[in-house]
């Protein structure tokens, strides 16, 4: 019932511009023919170029992306960057240092289709700023890094076992000085309690001498230290006790002077 | 009778202490120590009687302490006692083989036992116009005499300030004008100065020789020790970490001033030694580099001469105070710290102690034959006593045993007291005792004190 009234209207409209048109005196063009429907089976056209993307799009160094594609209506499908021929429905992993824009080219018969993809490589924080961060201070340096030698009872030579920590402790004072080229450490030789206050602080300058030395052969500038002996007046423990008596048979770093 | 009594007393002291008399020999040569009896002087006054106390307790110390005498314990004097020379004039007048007039009174009273006495020391005080005054007088109880001028010794005023100082200053002085008689050198105007940590830091101190009239010299508030004296006890030479490093510092003693001293550029500079004409010193620096090595200059530090090249310690140089030719040091030539003898140019080196342990803290006695020192003998590290030893012979006597750790120990100019450190518990305190190691007493109580040596009087 309503399509009726519409064909009417139609009819209605058509006869209205067949008056017009009468009133102007044109014949009418004959309708144009509609364009023929590709045929999909013979790859008689150009290649088709379903889908070229890259999942994901956006990576850090080192993470992979995956190329994914679909051709059709092609001989050969080309993908640059080294990957080269390629099957037209294919997906291929690939690891860029960079950000990069892959090419693939299909050809065809019917001529050649281009499509791009392009993987963007994040470049990661740079390290720096964490390390400095966590860089240790001149101070730190010295009262965690740069540990105190021990000595023998009546002697001032490096002992075998205290090796490692000499050369931690050089280790630790070249970076010192590097930090801080005006930066003074002073040596100062101790000893226990049992031997004369005199005879100690003779001995306590040799001990101070003995660490200055060996930390100069290690390669730490020799005028950057300086020693001062202590005998037995500074103890750091005063229990009778040889456990005491060794702690206190030291060579001690401090800041300045 | 009487006599046979004494003799057997001496024996029996001799006995058990011959071997100390053997190497201190010059100190208690002779067998028979005279015998002295000095009763308590009295006094009338307000303050008197109370500082007459002190006076006798301080001649009674005075005497007990001395090598050259023998005091007569006081429980052994008579009853009665003389005060004033009439009362013996008047026990003298009495005849002498009738019953005493006043048992007490005549000389031969005291010579009889159980004083057995062969001096007599009487003597009286009182407030005189705001000073303290003393009358003090010696008499010999030698028997046939009948006069009390040919009796008397001496007799003397001695005043002092209405205090206690003023009274031990008068006991002293008594004491020494008695042990004078005897060959005993006076101890009076001599001072010992020592390393206390009372204020908190190490300073140098001084006192009087009996331990009174304590007062700070040095006010750093570093490390100041090691102190040492010019025989002519004018100056002090410490070292003190006041600048930095341990460096030598020259001290008056007439102003009170530091005076100019010029220190080696060296990572230390110690233990000063004096020539006996105090114008030239010894001490150990390291300002050739390598182990501290003795050195000879003037008293202010310049004119510098090396007199050691051991390549080990070489410290605590003493210069015998009697030649002024020879050194006696700490050397660790043989290893463990050992005590040496060189001449002034560092030759004929010679170890004096046995090699044994440690031996340390060398100090001559003022005639130069013997040195007192600390040694490890028989004991663990740390653990030192004092011993004296005849340089020659190198014989040597133990003063000290299981007392504490007991070091530095320095001769009284009377060649007959020893001044040291003993450390009985957590602090050391200064003591001082008879050359053969008898009257042992502390003259220090506050802080931990080390370190003593004994200053002459000023010449």
């Amino acid at each position: 019932m309503r399509r009726q009234k519409i064909s009417l209207a139609l009819l209605a409209a058509l006869f209205v511009v067949l008056l017009a048109g009468c009133s102007k005196k044109v014949p009418p063009a004959p309708p144009q023919a509609p364009a023929p429907m590709p045929e999909n089976n013979a790859p008689s056209g150009k290649p088709v170029i379903s889908y070229f993307a890259a999942e994901p799009t956006t990576v850090t160094v080192g993470q992979p992306s995956s190329l994914r594609w679909s051709v059709t209506d092609a001989t050969s499908v080309k993908i640059d960057n080294a990957i080269g021929e390629v099957s037209p429905n294919g997906r291929r992993g690939v690891y860029p240092t960079a950000t990069t824009t892959y090419h693939l080219t299909a050809t065809g018969p019917g001529g050649i289709a281009e499509a791009d993809a392009t993987v963007t490589v994040s470049t990661p924080p740079p390290p720096a700023p964490m390390p400095t961060a966590a860089q240790p201070t001149i101070q730190e340096i010295m009262t965690k890094q740069v540990q105190d030698l021990h000595f023998d009872y009546d002697k001032s030579d490096i002992r075998g076992e205290d090796q490692a920590i000499l050369q931690g402790d050089a280790s630790a004072l070249r970076t010192v000085f590097q930090m801080d080229s005006n930066f003074i450490v002073t040596i100062e030789g101790h000893c226990d309690e049992r031997g004369s206050a005199e005879y100690n602080l003779a001995l306590g300058d040799r001990r101070a001498a003995a660490t200055k030395d060996a930390l100069i052969t290690l390669g730490v500038p020799g005028d950057k230290l300086k020693t001062i002996s202590y005998g037995k007046e500074r103890p750091i423990c005063t229990e009778a006790l040889e456990d005491c008596y060794a702690r206190n048979r030291r060579a001690h770093f401090s800041a300045g002077q | 009778m009487r006599t046979l009594t004494i003799s057997i007393s001496f024996l029996l002291t001799l006995g058990i202490a011959s071997a100390r008399q053997q190497v201190v020999g010059d100190v208690s040569k002779g067998a028979a120590k005279p015998l002295i009896a000095v009763p308590d002087f009295r006094a009338t006054g307000t303050t008197a009687p109370t500082l007459m106390a002190v006076f006798n307790s301080t001649v009674q110390n005075d005497l007990q302490s001395s090598p050259q005498i023998k005091f007569v314990p006081k429980t052994l004097y008579p009853l009665r006692v003389p005060q004033v020379p009439n009362d013996l004039a008047a026990g003298l007048a009495a005849p002498t083989n009738g019953p005493a007039p006043t048992p007490g009174f005549r000389p031969a009273d005291w010579l009889a036992a159980p004083a057995n006495a062969n001096y007599l020391g009487i003597g009286y005080g009182a407030e005189d116009r705001g000073l303290f005054v003393v009358f003090g007088y010696f008499y010999t109880t030698a028997p046939n005499i009948t006069d009390l001028q040919q009796a008397q010794v001496f007799g003397k005023v001695y005043t002092g300030s209405l205090d206690q100082s003023g009274a031990m200053d008068a006991a002293h002085h008594y004491a020494a004008d008695i042990l004078a008689i005897f060959g005993g050198q006076s101890l009076i105007g001599s001072k010992i100065v020592f390393v206390s940590d009372r204020t908190g830091s190490k300073e140098i101190w001084e006192m009087n020789w009996d331990g009174s009239e304590q007062h700070q010299i040095t006010k750093y508030g570093s490390i100041s020790t090691f102190p040492s004296a010019s025989p002519d006890g004018r100056l002090v030479a410490f070292t003190t970490y006041a600048t930095g490093y341990p460096a030598i510092q020259l001290f008056s003693l007439d102003t009170g001033r530091k005076l100019p001293f010029y220190n080696q550029r060296a990572s230390m500079n110690a233990f000063v030694s004096f020539t006996p004409d105090s114008k030239q010193i010894v001490f150990s620096s390291t300002a050739a580099g390598g182990p501290a090595q003795l050195y000879l200059a003037n008293a202010d530090g310049s004119g510098l001469r090396r007199i050691t090249n051991s390549g080990t310690i070489e410290v605590e140089a003493k210069i015998n105070p009697k030649t002024g030719t020879e050194i006696v040091d700490v050397s660790g030539r043989s290893g463990l710290p050992q005590v040496y003898k060189m001449n002034m140019e560092g030759a004929d080196v010679q170890r004096l102690s046995a090699g044994t342990g440690e031996a340390t803290n060398p100090a001559w006695s003022p005639d130069g034959v013997h040195i007192a020192f600390a040694w490890t003998k028989g004991f663990e590290p740390g653990n030192y006593n004092i011993f004296v030893m005849d340089v020659i012979t190198k014989e040597t006597i133990q003063l000290t045993a299981n007392e504490g750790r007991n070091e530095n120990p320095t001769w009284a100019p009377d060649g007959a007291h020893i001044v040291y450190a003993s450390k009985r518990g957590r602090q050391s305190q200064i003591w001082v005792m008879n050359a053969d190691g008898t009257g042992k007493h502390p003259l220090t109580e506050k802080g931990s004190n080390e370190k003593p040596v004994w200053v002459n009087a000023e010449k």
